[in-house]
């Protein structure tokens, strides 16, 4: 796979009092991300060529994907595909990259969601919607020690757009 | 193509009345705001002002106030005389409270294509509402130096 193919569709940043190695743990375990993430449970094999998984909080698998780059704890890029039937077929690999910036007492989190193809709006406002609740969560948490709990459901377009493409959704 | 625009969503742990609060109130915006007073008395069709370091860097004209919901105003970069040639924006803040915590939506357009001032504006509202969320959430503002949001000609005054 050329990850040069790839252009964000997606950008999202978002600035945490906390520490670039606090924020790749948040990103990359299980243990936090149960908490910011909707219950998700992110198993990542930290290499080059290492699986990518997040586990619905019923164990079975909701993302899986392959890590890309890894620079600890500065970057991390994976595949993140969604296990929904046809879904990669259709759509083409997603591609998410976290870059991490220490700045100031602070740190620069910046998610980059992207496609080798152009992907409808209507389908990309499952992400425009989904990653500011898990990044905002993700800063209270490392700020307060507290997640939010944010109730998040997929957006009815979005749905709607990927059962048009013959792509099985819940 | 999408239409030139920035749109920012962040969770925010408080109630709308506080949030409302924090955008409109220059003792809270100097803290999250790179030392900037809010100047206005948000009624439609006043004046609005940026006030940085005792400089005006922007000013413009309330839309819209619908406290707690809803805050929109114009915007001109006044500082630098390249971007005070771009034509007025648009900033509206959408507050929707969800139980304990308030969902807050930043949009600001109106930009010609290609306008510096988007892209300036798009490095600069992720540090401020970050920093406006965590000075509500923990009671202490994010200490973000301006000169790492790169954005030309910004170094805080």
């Amino acid at each position: 796979m050329n990850i040069d193919n790839f252009k964000p569709a997606i950008v999202y940043t978002i600035y945490i009092a906390s520490t670039p190695e606090k924020v790749w743990q948040a990103l990359t375990t299980a243990e936090f991300s149960r908490k910011y993430f909707s219950g998700f449970a992110v198993e990542a094999e930290l290499k080059v060529g290492g699986a990518f998984v997040a586990r619905a909080p019923d164990g079975s698998v909701h993302i899986s994907g392959e890590v890309i780059e890894c620079v600890s704890p500065r970057k991390l890029t994976i595949t993140w595909n969604v296990n929904w039937p046809a879904l990669v077929e259709k759509l083409g690999p997603t591609l998410v990259t976290y870059e991490i910036e220490p700045v100031g007492d602070a740190v620069k989190l910046t998610l980059i969601q992207a496609h080798d193809r152009p992907i409808d709006d209507d389908i990309l406002s499952g992400g425009r919607q989904g990653w500011p609740a898990i990044l905002s969560s993700l800063k209270t948490m490392l700020e307060t020690g507290e997640a939010l709990i944010i109730k998040m459901e997929p957006p009815q377009r979005m749905l709607e757009a990927l059962k048009k493409l013959g792509i099985g959704t819940p | 193509m999408r239409k030139p625009e920035f749109v920012y969503v962040t969770y925010i742990e408080t109630t709308p009345e506080k949030l409302w609060e924090a955008l409109t109130s220059s003792e809270f915006s100097r803290r999250y705001w790179f030392n900037t007073d809010v100047k206005s008395d948000w009624k439609v069709g006043s004046p609005f002002a940026l006030v940085m370091n005792g400089t005006t860097t922007d000013v413009g004209e309330i839309l819209e106030a619908d406290p707690p919901r809803r805050l929109s105003y114009t915007f001109q970069q006044v500082l630098s005389e390249a971007a005070s040639k771009e034509r007025p924006s648009k900033v509206v803040f959408n507050l929707e409270r969800h139980g304990k915590f308030v969902k807050l939506t930043l949009t600001h357009e109106g930009f010609a294509e290609g306008s510096k001032h988007l892209d300036g504006i798009s490095k600069g509202w992720p540090a401020i509402l970050s920093s406006l969320k965590s000075m509500l959430e923990s009671g202490t503002a994010l200490a973000i130096p301006p000169s790492a949001l790169g954005i030309e000609g910004f170094d805080g005054l």
